[in-house]
């Protein structure tokens, strides 16, 4: 039983047996990840790339073993090519602010989607605004699909940099994202993906895609909070501005002329979160020892099995019903709001999400203020599911 | 569904099903939006008020259950009273839904949303209509809760 490897699952909320169901916000942690943690601080906590004392050298030598665990987990070429930031979030904002700000003049444009999260959204207005440029948005379709014949509409002389997630967090849609790179790079545009609702459901490797710039957030992995990753093609990482100045990110620095570290450490100003990236480099441990195969054969399992009991619901509808989805079921419910679903839930146990997501783009579209959002991790069960229906049978009697 | 019945009293269902005073005044005299960015709860409140007393009230919008409820309940309650009553009913509530000791008093039905003290993330819901209802009092046009 792969809850029992998760110490919190056997905790109560509410009286009640906890039901995880809002993994795409954060998922739990296995003991080995939670161990892992205790164990740095208790046995290895140093600064990294400093001391000559043998703790340094140790804590550096986990630093660094984990940038490689996580450079195998996406095939990427080299672990140069891995650079650790806070989350998804800061990658966006890295490259928006050290690669594609200074691409751009007056006129340009770059492109994102109609269901990208806000973080894939606010770090492009925030240069769109300072350098005067566009941004232009590829549609969505009823079923919560990219429209993308539209992208060919959109790409023109002008177009600097494309930007899109390949799982929508609030629709659960899997992007055709080989097909997307493709076609960026056949108009010579570079392209990132935000793969924060990716990497914990599917194997994805960054060589085989071709793709310009991939980042993803550890604890949406079985990891910890505070880390997450940017890939960066090492050609490209090598011609970047720093993104953040401080120590560690410098070779030597006197008042007339620093010069910079070699990639990834120019992107790694001060001391990085070290226990953040030793943790999730157990959690790649623990994803390789499930294997993804294994999580995504059950994560489809229980997709198909919750989509059809929630459809045969009178009342309830299910936003974003792509063919091709992750395990993601974002639903509202006629005449209940829902936040009031959430608080029924929260009251048997049962935690999932209630928002916008932050996704309003996405919840503007369907012309809603917010959707009750469960989504499926390895530990989840079919039992889980049941109690998730129950829930939803107890939200109708309650507001009947 | 016992265990419901601390928030989702018989009171707040009906007034969440049934709004009364639901709709807008054309000749207002005091107007505001009311916003809650977290959870998209948006209020819309038409007064009239003369002689510092409010006559009439209506309001639209669209929300949770808790929200809903507060907006139509609040409506009800505070025509024919004073301004300055009103911020002291506003006091009260607050209290009443975030405090542990509150003075029920004046508060009447408005009493029922006592459940939501012991659901933190919800308290905004139920105060969203009176944030919105003082700012249409001072004047102000728009209020977010956040």
């Amino acid at each position: 039983m792969i809850k029992k490897e998760f110490p919190i699952l056997s905790k109560e909320i509410n009286n009640k047996p906890l039901i995880y169901l809002d993994n795409a916000s954060t998922t739990q942690k296995p003991a080995s990840v939670i161990d892992e943690i205790q164990e740095y601080y208790e046995c290895t906590n140093s600064n990294i790339h400093r001391g000559v004392h043998h703790l340094s050298q140790k804590a550096t030598e986990e630093y660094e073993e984990a940038r490689k665990k996580i450079q195998k987990f996406i095939g990427a070429t080299s672990s140069k090519e891995i650079v650790f930031v806070r989350g998804a979030t800061e990658a966006v904002n890295l490259v928006a602010n050290s690669y594609v700000n200074p691409l751009l003049s007056e006129g340009d444009n770059i492109i994102i989607s109609h269901m990208e999260h806000h973080a894939n959204i606010v770090p492009w207005q925030l240069i769109a605004k300072q350098k005067n440029i566009e941004i232009r948005v590829i549609p969505i379709n009823e079923k919560g699909e990219l429209v993308i014949t539209e992208l060919d509409n959109l790409i023109d002389k002008q177009t600097k940099f494309i930007s899109l997630n390949h799982v929508s967090n609030s629709l659960g849609t899997i992007n055709p994202v080989e097909e997307l790179i493709q076609k960026a790079h056949r108009n010579n545009i570079r392209i990132m993906i935000d793969g924060a609702q990716a990497v914990q459901h599917m194997k994805v490797n960054v060589t085989d895609l071709d793709v310009d710039f991939y980042c993803f957030s550890g604890h949406k992995m079985y990891g910890p909070t505070g880390i997450g990753i940017l890939y960066g093609k090492k050609e490209i990482l090598d011609k970047m501005e720093p993104y953040q100045g401080g120590g560690d990110m410098i070779k030597s620095v006197t008042f007339e002329k620093t010069i910079y570290n070699d990639v990834p450490h120019i992107f790694e100003a001060g001391t990085p979160n070290i226990v953040g990236a030793i943790g999730l480099g157990k959690a790649i441990d623990f994803i390789e020892k499930t294997t993804l195969e294994k999580i995504e054969e059950h994560e489809m399992d229980l997709l198909n099995y919750a989509t059809q009991k929630i459809s045969k619901i009178e009342g309830v509808r299910i936003i974003g019903t792509s063919e091709n989805k992750a395990s993601v079921i974002s639903f509202v419910m006629d005449g209940i709001h829902p936040h009031d679903i959430g608080t029924i839930m929260d009251n048997l146990g049962i935690a999932i999400r209630a928002g916008h997501h932050c996704t309003q783009p996405v919840m503007d579209f369907y012309d809603i203020p917010a959707t009750a959002r469960a989504s499926f991790a390895i530990y989840n069960t079919k039992k889980d599911i049941d109690k998730l229906i129950e829930g939803i049978e107890k939200t109708k009697e309650v507001f009947a | 569904m016992s265990e419901f019945n601390e928030l989702y009293m018989e009171v707040i269902l009906d007034h969440n099903k049934n709004p009364r005073n639901k709709g807008v005044i054309d000749d207002h005299t005091n107007h505001a939006d009311g916003h809650n960015p977290l959870c998209g709860d948006k209020i819309s409140l038409d007064l009239i008020i003369e002689n510092d007393t409010v006559k009439e009230i209506k309001f639209t919008g669209s929300g949770c259950a808790i929200s809903t409820a507060s907006s139509s309940l609040l409506t009800e309650h505070i025509i024919g009273k004073k301004t300055s009553e009103i911020r002291h009913l506003f006091e009260e509530f607050h209290d009443l839904v975030t405090a542990d000791k509150s003075d029920t008093d004046n508060l009447g039905k408005l009493s029922v949303f006592e459940g939501v003290k012991k659901y933190p993330a919800r308290v905004k819901c139920a105060t969203l209509a009176w944030h919105t209802l003082i700012a249409a009092i001072d004047g102000d046009r728009e209020v977010s809760t956040e």
